[in-house]
């Protein structure tokens, strides 16, 4: 019982955690909870500059599908200066360079918001002064860029804190909102989980004296800064895998456009024509068979999906942690804060014999009246709620002498018209009862333990009046689990996800909170190493494993585990360790991250399906318009009618690169994902991005030949 | 009974029949590569060539064994060849040509068996039986090796051990192709085909005139040549000749030897990595494809236009009057859509479109359900990449069967579907770029395109068809067609190895509700598109200029 008191202390001794936004709330189902980063087309024309910048072949060498539409378009630039006089060379030439541009484009747009973060997190990062305290007890000022690992720093009101470091003395209220955005201050002090504090925030009360633990430019808002720009970028294992299939698809492609000419010039020979087939046209119709869309916008895409967490203030420190989230099979949660609210709440209040339930409720009221923490203000509104007992006030009785709730006495009440009313954890109740010459009654001990057993946490209300001192009831507190969470996890389910939930309350407490909120599977009385175990056992069965950690002792779990989401209220052990930290440090969110890495893959992979079913359609307008005039059998190919053999060609460019312009909303923002079984997220993605990637460029070819045929000159 | 409903039974016969046969079979396979236990036979075959076939190989030392018994036996065939004028039993045949010689030896070995000889005129007994013949055993054998030591790529974890090479080429050749041929030239025999040893019988014509015919161990060549998807014929006609497949009932018994192992593998494919239903989803595949392409190809045949061919009732030019449009289609797309090529008809003679199908069926890549252990490689390197773009689409690292697919795994399958469109695209454009090679064209035009063309899909795809007109016994023909059938056959093997070496390593990835289920119809539908639509974007422009032109003149 003593370990359950000492854990009513130890939630009522932090209030300090910033309050959570709680993500299932404010979810609507018919809505992709992993939402929009927004777009606005004239971030298309601000990143201009910077996507003719990219033009540079050094740059463009790294993505080799664009790569080889650069190629193309300096081919074509080179043969339209030839021959001056062919507009159709000229035009394919200019609509090649657009190609390229669109794709540098929409990498820079992808960029370009990461930096707008950067800049805000630059301003937290002016030249600070640093007070360094020296062996003698003296300080000396130095500019924050000269402190080494090591040194000792003096910060009060008013102080930027001058890098990161742990608190070794004292205690202060630290404005963080640099970083997190989030306004509240929050506590730091030394020693303890609590004791982490960041380069740029400030110190808004007391002094604190930190121990500086990064060299300077190597700090948490360094990182963070590199990280949203993209500096940092490299790319990921699945990108690789991806770009390996997109350049043998280029290759093949290649080959196949590369031995058309002499298969041309024979059947152009058969019929006693010299002609052959121009640079221009063999280069437009390689640029349309290669996979164009996918290659313009895959590092759109991934920078997009480091960008979505960044907008959920988290930081992932590589995109190979963002992939593995998608992967992740089992998710292990902490009880507190992430299944269940941060705090207990009274559920019922139980009178022992001889005394009925409003007395209890309307008694525990009383007593709880001067007790601010979260569990005494549930008491006041259970009361209110269930008995109809109104909310009193404490100026509301004269002559009250309220008793405050302290972590020393652990109990509150009231002294009023000569009644004196507590409430608190069992043995101080049973005490004072004793000391006030009363006895307990016989059976609130067995319903005490009764709570216990069930999971719940027993408080004692007890009344010293003219009838003396007695034990009126218990107040049964318990762990509420957030709303909408068995539907979470019923979600995460069906995605084939695994919930374990981590609790360091004993197996009966437990397993009842596991049962409510519906988790797979939970670990009790678990310390770190069980911790490390239970990862180790699911890592060895071939699963991914993520979880939240905040404490120093959670860092070995935290750097073993595949995703290891660091709260950032936590250590710099534990922020080392993992390879995300959330700015809000919500444990609840690792389950949006999951989604967020999902997300990611899904967007790559329909973007790639798209991108190949989309030269179905390329094929059918470019092939008769090269040689219907030889074997004006192939002219039953030109299934969309499409005015010209020019204008075949040309539509086909023109939609090769205007969809890639059309796509960039959804690179950015990633296809709509909301969580369903493989099967089903299959069926529906092939059908919009494989269905829809065929149909499409017949659809869209056709109206831009209808239009470029309005031309004179060029339709027939 | 109307040819086409002729055909349609002949069909679903066919099928009935492979239906049978599939579980038997690709269990008994299935047993065969897991066994522990040694025949005698096969102990003493182990201690003549000094091998232990009991120790496990990793992927290099599989690879090394698969082409030193390669090389071994290109050197061999080549050597017979060439000294045939002094063996016995030669027909008083001289020695075959260098380059010819080099074709054939290389032809035969990698399970192409593309003849740019007369076998009757070229051959004798000795040659045809000691070297080819063998070939045609243990070609197969090796292919089904490799394909075997795939699936325990998949089927196997956190080792990098895929068997030992020596023991999977004897059983695949003792304990599956040898009593298969033996059954099926019994039947063959027993169904008019001929076997023995007589020399050349010089035989007065109806018409005046004299016709040599050579006797030979025809029905066991015959057997071995469909069931082991080889498709050399002993007779320049090959299939089309009375004495290799006398009747429309051994035409159909043809075509069920060329199908039955490839696609009863796929049951060995399932029952060897836990779960017949990952093998039904091939087999689906493979047989989707096939049936559509047979059923196109009836209809393409059937569609008779002008009134000679209403008269025959179908396309009947080039093929013989006992087999008619049906059988002839069948066995069209089932010798080509697997890695056989023998031929009971002139695949040249077909409707553009006909040929068209021929030509496409090989350039799929020989995989639905393609040659003996090659189709079933192949296939699986196709369901790697399918998987990789849809497992992309259900939000996870792409995995097959608990494998997961990254830059490695994907490497291996990419430089894979590579091999076969460069070697085709690059042989047949060098073939139309140079000044002599044409020539051996004996059409102009579409047509003649489609020569070349279908000449190098045949040999780069391992199949060994040819369309008649083309003359490919030349140096430039019989060199270039071996470079690529030794090419097509080998740089293949190294990557489905290093694949199977590579997946043997990783630990699996347990199956949850997130998995891409690839035994799902679903993704028999994806599996089947990605073949086609890759395949087709590949070819889709020379496809143009060759059939597609003839046959949509029309």
């Amino acid at each position: 019982m003593t370990t359950d008191i000492k854990k009513q202390e130890d939630s009522m001794s932090t209030p300090t955690l910033a309050p959570h936004q709680d993500a299932p709330t404010g979810h609507k189902p018919d809505e992709g909870r992993v939402g929009a980063g927004l777009f606005e087309p004239r971030q298309l024309l601000k990143s201009l500059p910077e996507a003719c910048r990219k033009l540079d072949p050094r740059v463009m060498v790294k993505s080799p599908v664009m790569f080889v539409v650069w190629i193309g378009s300096v081919l074509t630039t080179v043969f339209s200066f030839q021959h001056p006089g062919d507009w159709f060379g000229w035009t394919i030439s200019a609509w090649l360079w657009l190609t390229v541009i669109f794709a540098n484009l929409a990498e820079a747009v992808a960029e370009g918001r990461g930096k707008a973060q950067a800049d805000t997190l630059r301003k937290a990062k002016t030249d600070t002064v640093a007070r360094r305290l020296l062996a003698d007890g003296s300080e000396e000022q130095v500019p924050g860029t000269a402190l080494t690992i090591g040194d000792l720093v003096v910060c009060e009101a008013g102080d930027v804190i001058p890098g990161d470091g742990d608190v070794v003395e004292g205690v202060a209220s630290v404005d963080e909102s640099a970083i997190t955005g989030e306004s509240a201050p929050v506590i730091r002090e030394s020693g303890g989980d609590r004791s982490a504090v960041t380069g740029g925030t400030k110190v808004l009360s007391d002094r604190i004296v930190i121990k500086i633990t990064t060299k300077p430019g190597e700090t948490f808002i360094d990182r963070m800064i590199n990280l949203v720009e993209g500096a940092a970028r490299q790319k990921t294992p699945n990108e690789i895998a991806l770009n390996i299939l997109l350049a043998s698809l280029t290759i093949v492609f290649l080959l196949a456009v590369a031995t058309l000419p002499p298969f041309a010039d024979f059947a152009f020979k058969n019929v006693g024509s010299h002609e052959h087939l121009t640079m221009v046209v063999l280069v437009a119709l390689l640029v349309c068979l290669i996979p164009t869309t996918i290659g313009a916008l895959l590092s759109a895409i991934g920078i997009a999906g480091m960008d979505r967490l960044v907008q959920r203030n988290v930081l992932a420190m590589s995109g190979r942690a963002v992939e593995a989230a998608g992967d992740v099979s089992t998710l292990l949660l902490d009880k507190t804060g992430t299944i269940t609210l941060g705090n207990r709440q009274a559920a019922e209040f139980v009178p022992v014999k001889g005394t009925t339930e409003a007395e209890v409720a309307d008694a525990a009221q009383l007593s709880s009246l001067a007790d601010e923490t979260p569990e005494g203000r549930s008491i006041v509104v259970l009361a209110k709620e269930k008995y109809g007992l109104r909310e009193r006030h404490q100026g509301e009785l004269a002559g009250a002498e309220w008793i405050e709730f302290t972590a020393q006495t652990r109990m509150s009440g009231v002294d009023v018209d000569g009644r004196k009313i507590r409430k608190g954890a069992t043995a101080s109740v049973i005490a004072w009862v004793e000391e006030q010459g009363g006895t307990v009654a016989e059976d609130a001990d067995g319903m005490a333990n009764r709570i216990s057993e069930a999971g719940g946490t027993p408080l004692l209300v007890a009344v010293h009046d003219d009838e003396g001192a007695r034990v009126l009831g218990v107040i049964h507190l318990k762990d509420v689990v957030k709303e909408g969470m068995r539907e979470r996890f019923e979600e995460l389910r069906r995605m084939g996800i695994k919930t374990v939930m981590i609790t360091g309350d004993n197996p009966l407490t437990a397993k009842a909170i596991a049962e409510e909120a519906g988790v797979d599977d939970l670990l009790a009385e678990a310390t770190p190493e069980d911790k490390m175990a239970l990862i180790k056992r699911e890592q060895a069965g071939g699963k991914l494993v993520a979880m939240t950690g905040d404490g120093t002792n959670d860092a070995p779990a935290l750097a073993q585990a595949d995703v290891g989401v660091a709260m950032n209220t936590g250590t710099s052990a534990a922020k080392e360790a993992g390879n995300m930290v959330d700015l809000d440090s919500n444990p609840t969110k690792l389950i949006e991250i999951v989604e967020i890495g999902k997300q990611l893959l899904i967007t790559r992979g329909a973007l790639t399906t798209f991108s190949i079913a989309n030269d179905v359609a390329k094929y059918f307008a470019i092939i008769p318009a090269l040689f219907a005039a030889v074997y004006p059998g192939l002219d039953k190919l030109n299934i969309m009618h499409l005015s010209s053999p020019d204008s075949a060609i040309l539509s086909a460019v023109v939609f090769n690169a205007l969809i890639i312009i059309a796509l960039v909303p959804l690179s950015l923002k990633g296809v709509r994902y909301r969580p369903m079984s493989a099967d089903k997220m299959l069926r529906r993605n092939l059908g919009i991005y494989g269905i829809g990637g065929l149909v499409a460029p017949f659809i869209g070819i056709k109206i831009i030949d209808m239009l470029i045929s309005l031309i004179p000159g060029i339709g027939r | 009974m109307g040819p086409v409903l002729a055909g349609v039974l002949q069909l679903i016969a066919l099928i009935g029949a492979l239906a049978l046969a599939y579980i038997p079979l690709g269990n008994y396979m299935a047993k065969v590569y897991s066994s522990r236990g040694h025949l005698r036979v096969e102990k003493w075959i182990y201690k003549a060539i000094g091998a232990d076939p009991d120790t496990e190989m990793t992927w290099p030392a599989y690879l090394r064994g698969v082409l030193a018994f390669s090389a071994v036996s290109v050197l061999f065939l080549y050597l017979l060849q060439r000294l045939q004028g002094v063996l016995p039993g030669s027909l008083h045949f001289s020695a075959v040509n260098p380059a010819q010689s080099f074709n054939t030896a290389v032809s035969f070995v990698t399970n192409t068996n593309w003849q740019s000889y007369y076998g009757e005129q070229t051959m004798g007994h000795v040659v045809q039986t000691a070297g080819l013949a063998v070939q045609n055993f243990v070609s197969a054998a090796v292919g089904i090796a490799v394909a075997v030591a795939l699936v325990r790529g998949f089927a196997r974890s956190r080792t990098g051990e895929l068997g030992n090479f020596w023991a999977d080429l004897v059983r695949g050749t003792l304990r599956i192709l040898v009593p298969g041929a033996a059954i099926a030239a019994v039947i063959l025999v027993a169904c008019g085909a001929i076997q023995n040893f007589s020399g050349i019988h010089e035989v007065g014509q109806f018409m005046g005139g004299s016709q040599q015919w050579n006797g030979g161990a025809v029905a066991s060549q015959e057997a071995i040549k469909e069931l082991g998807t080889n498709g050399g014929g002993y007779f320049n006609a090959n299939s089309a000749h009375p004495f290799e497949n006398p009747t429309p009932f051994t035409n159909l018994f043809e075509i069920f030897l060329i199908l039955v192992i490839p696609f009863s593998l796929t049951r060995t494919f399932g029952v060897m990595v836990g779960s017949v239903k990952q093998g039904y989803a091939i087999l689906a595949t493979m047989f989707t494809i096939w049936l559509g392409f047979t059923a196109l190809m009836m209809w393409t045949e059937f569609a008779h236009h002008g009134p000679a061919l209403q008269a025959a009732g179908g396309a009947m030019e080039g093929k013989e009057v006992r087999f008619g449009v049906g059988g002839s289609s069948i066995f069209a797309v089932a010798t080509t859509l697997t890695s056989t090529g023998a031929v009971d008809s002139f695949h040249s003679s077909f409707t553009g479109l006909g040929g068209g199908i021929t030509m496409l069926s090989m350039m799929l890549g020989e995989i639905t359900p393609g040659g003996t252990g090659s189709g079933l490689y192949g296939i699986l390197i196709m369901a790697v990449i399918a998987v990789f773009i849809a497992g992309l689409m259900v939000g996870r690292t792409p995995e097959y069967l608990g494998k997961k697919i990254g830059g490695r795994e994907m490497k291996l399958a990419a430089c894979y579907i590579l091999i076969t469109p460069a070697l085709v695209l690059v042989f047949t454009a060098a073939s139309m770029a140079l000044s002599t090679p044409p020539h051996s064209m004996l059409n102009s035009g579409a047509h003649g395109f489609s020569e070349v063309l279908y000449a190098f899909t045949s040999a780069s795809n391992n199949n060994g068809s040819a369309f008649a007109g083309l003359n490919a016994n030349t140096d430039w023909y019989n060199t270039m067609t071996g470079l690529a059938m030794l090419l097509g056959r080998f740089l293949p093997m190294v990557f489905v190895l290093a694949l199977a070496g590579s997946l043997a390593e990783q630990k699996p990835v347990p199956v949850t509700a997130g998995t891409l289920r690839t035994e799902k119809p679903l993704f028999t539908g994806l599996l089947v598109g990605a073949i086609l639509i890759i395949t087709g974007l590949t070819y889709f422009p020379a496809l143009a200029l060759g059939p597609l032109a003839e046959g949509l003149a029309s």
